[in-house]
């Protein structure tokens, strides 16, 4: 199955993305990355820019409404996120919790949704 | 074969194999909710057949193809339906020989996804109880106290979000097993103590649940003869269940452990319990359940020797309270010292432990009451007793603490 790792990092981990702190925030995801691909498990993924650069829209009545910033001001911030296949939630899991975002963040696993039946 | 013997036949069938189909049929399909479809067309196919037909000479085989060809036309997608037709295909087709003895039971697997990580632990035991017992999400729903709508929603949703987060059905590795086993006994464990929380009016029910969880814990050690805390665990609740009788009088008093009629305890139930005990402690790998059984086992001693050794208790709490601290088990250690070494040394240990957590746990107020009025303090036992009857939802267990406090004040007049 392919399950969605949504990484959810705090303000503080953002911040380290930057700075002295850059080197040990950065080692720490590619190891992970390095890891989920030598494991054979990688599907796809990528990490976002950080959330004061997203724009939001919404569209009533055929009217764009734009707004700067992310859907919601939440102290956890989706910054990246893996697609990877395993045979089960449990590896799923395990992936998620060895994430680095799992110790200051959170790590959410959503199973991806297979295609609508009418696609097959 | 008249109808009403059908009907039994069909009951007595599911009552032994309900479970087992589920899983069986579960564990292939990973998914609960089409096999409960699949199960109960199956069942219901059964009862307009077998009266006409007769029961077949394999009812159990009956079921399962039954149910296997359900699943087979209700999954209209192609590809599921393949998926499911290479898992299911491994039954001998239409076997009229696979009796209960020789099906495989593969309850444990179906009980370990119902306790996985992923569900709120609140609900393992209720899905254990639908999908292994078969009980009525309405059951359920009154044994838990919430209404029968809110029960059935909770369950549905439950089942769908292990079928599409794709929760494994195999068997876990060790170190996964490890991991699951403790909320599946920690499950089966709090549906066993539900049944002994509640009041008066939902009595019958909840012995039923007890009987149910025993059941349950029976299960798990069938399964996993080598875990010696899935035998504390059934022997933990065995004998809760061998002193059942004796908790109430007749009358419907509550009488607490200490002062149970002996004669009353069932010994079948205490001699399986200590026997289980005994097993596990083989392991020499202790733990809570093991543990908490050893403390009644210790309780149960009385009968024979007509004293509690307190001492032995005080130390197997010591023992349960290293592995991890659990307000239940310091309250009664301080109820034990209490008993062993006189009422102050017990007030003393109460007065040890954390009191912003004891503010709101009706068995410090009880036993603080009770130590006060041993130890003459009538005054503060008395707002004690009250503190705890204000406490407390079963009335039987208020009318006791008020029994008590009557005494002490009629003491106090004298």
């Amino acid at each position: 199955m392919k399950y969605a790792i949504l990484i959810h990092e705090p303000k503080s981990d953002f911040a380290k993305r930057t700075g002295p702190d850059a080197p040990a925030y950065w080692a720490g995801w590619m190891a992970y990355t390095q890891a989920v691909q030598q494991a054979g498990v990688m599907v796809g993924g990528a990490g976002l820019e950080p959330p004061d650069t997203a724009t939001t829209l919404r569209s009533t009545n055929g009217k764009r409404v734009i707004h700067d910033g992310p859907y919601a001001d939440s102290k956890e911030q989706l910054g990246g996120f893996y697609l990877i296949e395993v045979p089960s939630l449990d590896e799923a899991l395990d992936w998620a919790a060895k994430c680095p975002a799992a110790g200051s963040g959170s790590v959410e696993v959503r199973a991806v949704l297979p295609p609508p039946p009418s696609a097959s | 074969m008249g109808a009403e013997n059908s009907n039994a036949e069909v009951e007595v069938v599911v009552r032994d194999s309900y479970g087992r189909l589920l899983a069986w049929l579960s564990t292939r399909t990973r998914d609960i909710a089409s096999a409960e479809d699949a199960l109960s067309g199956a069942l219901v196919a059964a009862l307009e057949k077998w009266p006409i037909d007769g029961v077949p000479t394999a009812p159990v085989a009956w079921l399962l193809t039954a149910a296997r060809r359900r699943l087979l036309d209700d999954s209209r997608n192609e590809s599921r339906r393949l998926a499911i037709l290479q898992e299911l295909a491994h039954l001998p087709d239409d076997s009229t020989q696979t009796e209960v003895a020789e099906f495989p039971d593969e309850r444990i697997k179906l009980m370990l996804v119902c306790a996985h990580e992923a569900l709120d632990p609140a609900l393992h035991a209720a899905l254990m109880l639908q999908t292994v017992l078969g009980l009525e999400a309405s059951e359920i729903a009154r044994a838990y106290v919430v209404s029968p709508t809110t029960m059935a929603q909770q369950l549905v949703r439950a089942k769908q979000k292990l079928r599409v987060a794709g929760v494994s059905f195999d068997f876990p590795g060790p170190v996964r097993l490890a991991a699951r086993l403790p909320a599946l006994l920690a499950a089966i464990y709090a549906a066993y103590s539900t049944s002994w929380d509640a009041g008066v009016e939902t009595d019958h029910r909840l012995a039923e649940l007890a009987s149910e969880a025993v059941l349950l814990a029976r299960f798990v050690v069938k399964a996993l003869p080598t875990e010696p805390e899935a035998r504390g665990l059934l022997a933990l609740l065995l004998f809760s269940h061998a002193s059942r009788v004796a908790r109430f009088t007749t009358a419907g008093e509550f009488v607490p452990l200490a002062e149970q009629d002996v004669n009353l305890w069932d010994n079948t139930l205490i001699a399986e319990a200590d026997q289980h005990l005994v097993t596990a402690a083989a392991s020499q790998a202790p733990g809570r359940f093991q543990l908490e059984a050893a403390i009644q086992s210790a309780h149960c001693d009385r009968r024979r020797t007509g004293e509690t050794v307190w001492e032995a208790i005080i130390q197997l709490y010591d023992a349960l309270l290293s592995l991890e601290f659990r307000l239940g088990a310091a309250v009664s250690r301080a109820a034990a010292i209490g008993e062993a070494n006189g009422s102050s040394a017990g007030l003393a240990a109460l007065d040890e432990l954390p009191l912003d957590r004891c503010r709101n746990y009706q068995p410090y107020w009880a036993t603080r009451a009770h130590l006060l009025k041993r130890s003459g303090h009538m005054t503060e036992a008395t707002v004690c007793f009250t503190t705890a009857i204000g406490m407390t939802e079963d009335p039987r267990v208020r009318d006791y603490l008020k029994r008590s406090l009557d005494i002490e004040l009629r003491a106090d007049d004298i």
